[in-house]
């Protein structure tokens, strides 16, 4: 099976005043049709950079610089302006954070949808106002007629966020890239963004890039995650896999500091410092400084490799590796974390 | 036995918005406008305990921000009295009532939105001590200094201005900002909510640092459960103004009886090593302008019959030190 989506190295830089900030520098993964991939990384990682560069969305003084996207085997960053907005929205959709960023206040809901059925088919009002009120029930937007009268200032943020999904699906798109959709939403509507956007996945067939800073929410809903610091991927294969066994020190101490019942008590386990500045990136392995298990090996900077079969990471010291038959040794942990510090 | 260091006694907080003049005007040529008001806190009792994690949960909107409010003074309950150590708070006065309001201190959400960015941070941690007397003009630099050393931060740092340090590094001057003053029951409202998950962890444990080296109490809002699973002794969920269920963290998260608690729990995102099929609650959060009659949550619960539409369930004791608001629980 081909990959759908293919990233390779990818790098975008901003060029701003006070120097070159690499949001994104190396970044490769690819995608597999109807795949869920889970991109996870605190502020400044680099993950919505990625997710903006797939679409051709940076701004100056932001630039694609290097690398290649290869989507369903054509060239992303090759193809130009044109080819790129044929696919923005039809072939490709995005959801973003704040859904009101999505939509347009002053436009009625109904507008905004037509528009965006007719951008790349040539079908009648009717038809699309059809497919339209379709898509709204697909999200479980209950009586969807009185709601495409409506402006977006008359929904509730989650109802919003529904809106903005049922917009991303409306031309079945191949590819979702869906960038922290749940942040500002409470618990109970998450779990039903989630539930929808789960089964919308599934019955559709549709791939699905999910970029957060929430570990916990990705691990039940990816197929496959990557785990992204300071704009490299730092660790990447199947979510299980990686959860039960991270390889990357930063991946394991992202793990540990979440806090759950059963830390009730206990110190949390942190990973000390904080993220680096991408102005002014430590030499070597940009984790360096924050890591325990760091050395003089780690001035040179390590390569993303693949050091189990299908889990790649970029780290001169992995943990699990050595600590393998420990971890075996072990019962594996019903919360499917390995319980091996130092 | 300790007493409770802060007694909520059927505390409510109606919020009115009045009408303007063309809107009165309008009502006297009939038309049909009505003064909107919210019942963000309906009749609250709450006791916390000298030394205990309270945590208070709950979605947007439920009122938890405006109780924790109240408890810190900046709100006073439209009824029903908040007491300090056995003292009722509103009845205090002169001395007693500075001591008292000292003594409660607030750390808030966004702490770019509560530092001032024109101040340097000695002056922003320092003004309140100099203020009330706590440190002597000539020992303010020493006094600020042992502050930000509390909450691990460098006190090379004290002639910077808030834009200057990092999200993380923020929270510990609101936190410090909140210590300076030698408070014995801190409020943190979604105190670490903005911040980064390995921030957040750096955070949490200076919170259970501080708690017991200052011997502190505190009321740890969040909407966030597993932050206050981790944390918190006791726990109380709000719906809507109310409090539905209260009791110990461990019970109410190992055998939540309200169907609230029960739905909101069964959807914490938890790591686990296979797909999660996702459950749901139906509905959303009705508005609080308007809030369902009975029990606030039986238009989304599954159970609800036709006592939950007319009646308010009381918050009664379930079993030891466990409180729920369920007509489900009397129906057995």
């Amino acid at each position: 099976m081909t990959a759908l989506l293919s990233i390779k190295d990818l790098r975008t830089y901003f060029f701003t005043d006070d120097g070159v900030v690499k949001a994104v520098d190396g970044v490769s993964f690819s995608l597999a049709r109807g795949q869920i991939l889970g991109l996870v990384g605190e502020s400044g990682s680099g993950k919505s950079v990625t997710g903006f560069s797939l679409l051709g969305l940076v701004d100056p003084p932001g630039r694609v610089v290097g690398g290649s996207i290869r989507f369903d085997g054509k060239d992303l960053l090759t193809g130009g302006e044109p080819a790129l907005r044929a696919l923005r929205g039809k072939r490709i959709a995005m959801i973003f954070q704040d859904p009101m960023m999505t939509l347009n206040p002053v436009l009625r809901i109904d507008t905004q949808m037509i528009e965006t059925v007719l951008a790349h088919d040539n079908v009648s009002r009717t038809e699309a106002l059809k497919r339209a009120r379709d898509a709204l029930v697909m999200v479980g937007i209950s009586s969807p007629d009185e709601r495409l009268q409506s402006y977006p200032h008359q929904f509730s943020g989650g109802m919003r966020q529904r809106v903005a999904i049922a917009i991303a699906m409306l031309h079945k798109p191949d590819l979702i890239i869906a960038d922290e959709p749940t942040t500002a939403l409470d618990v109970t509507i998450q779990a039903q963004i989630l539930a929808e956007v789960q089964k919308l996945c599934a019955e559709t067939g549709t791939a699905l890039i999910w970029i957060t800073h929430d570990l916990a929410i990705v691990s039940g809903l990816a197929d496959r995650l990557a785990v992204m610091y300071a704009g490299r991927v730092v660790e990447e294969g199947e979510t299980a896999r990686v959860i039960e066994r991270p390889l990357h020190p930063y991946t394991k101490g992202l793990i540990a500091s979440v806090p759950q019942g059963k830390t009730r008590g206990a110190r949390l386990q942190q990973i000390s410092g904080m993220p680096p500045s991408l102005r002014n990136l430590p030499k070597g392995c940009a984790f360096r400084p924050r890591c325990s298990r760091a050395d003089e090996a780690c001035l040179e900077e390590p390569a993303l490799e693949e050091k189990l079969p299908d889990r790649k990471t970029r780290c001169f010291h992995p943990w699990s590796l050595d600590d393998a038959r420990d971890t075996r040794r072990q019962a594996p942990s019903k919360d499917g974390m390995a319980e091996t510090t130092t | 036995m300790t007493g409770p260091i802060i007694d909520i006694d059927g505390v409510s907080k109606r919020f009115v918005k009045s009408l303007d003049m063309a809107e009165r005007a309008a009502r006297l040529l009939g038309a049909n406008v009505r003064e909107f008001v919210v019942n963000a806190v309906d009749d609250v009792h709450l006791s916390i305990r000298q030394g205990e994690v309270m945590g208070l949960v709950g979605e947007s909107g439920c009122g938890k921000s405006t109780l924790g409010r109240i408890v810190a003074g900046l709100y006073a309950p439209s009824a029903g009295t908040v007491r300090f150590r056995g003292r009722d708070v509103a009845a205090l006065e002169g001395e007693d009532a500075r001591e008292a309001a000292l003594k409660v201190q607030m750390v808030f959400q966004d702490p770019m939105a509560s530092l001032n960015p024109r101040l340097r941070i000695d002056e922003i941690i320092g003004e309140a001590p100099r203020v009330h007397g706590l440190a002597a003009r000539g020992e303010i630099g020493a006094y600020v200094e042992a502050a930000l050393q509390r909450v691990g931060l460098d006190p090379a740092m004290r002639k910077r201005y808030p834009h200057q340090f990092s999200g993380g590094q923020r929270a510990r001057i609101g936190i410090a900002r909140a210590l300076a003053v030698k408070p014995e029951f801190m409020v943190c409202d979604e105190s670490v909510a903005a911040l980064d998950v390995s921030i957040q962890a750096q955070i949490l444990n200076l919170f259970m640092d501080l708690r017991e080296e200052l011997n502190l109490t505190y009321l740890f809002i969040s909407h966030d459960l597993g932050v206050v699973e981790h944390i918190s002794d006791r726990v109380a969920v709000m719906y809507l103004g109310r409090v539905v269920e209260q009791g110990v963290s461990e019970d109410v998260f190992a055998s939540p009886n309200h169907p609230y608690t029960q739905a909101l729990l069964a959807e914490i995102p938890t790591f686990e090593a296979k797909k999660k099929s996702y459950s749901v609650i139906k509905g959303e959060i009705p508005s609080p302008i308007d809030p369902p009659s009975g029990c606030h949550f039986h238009p989304r619960c599954p159970h609800a019959f036709a006592l939950c539409r007319a009646e308010r369930p009381p918050l009664k004791e379930i079993a030891p030190q466990r409180y729920s608001a369920c007509h489900l629980n009397d129906a057995t």
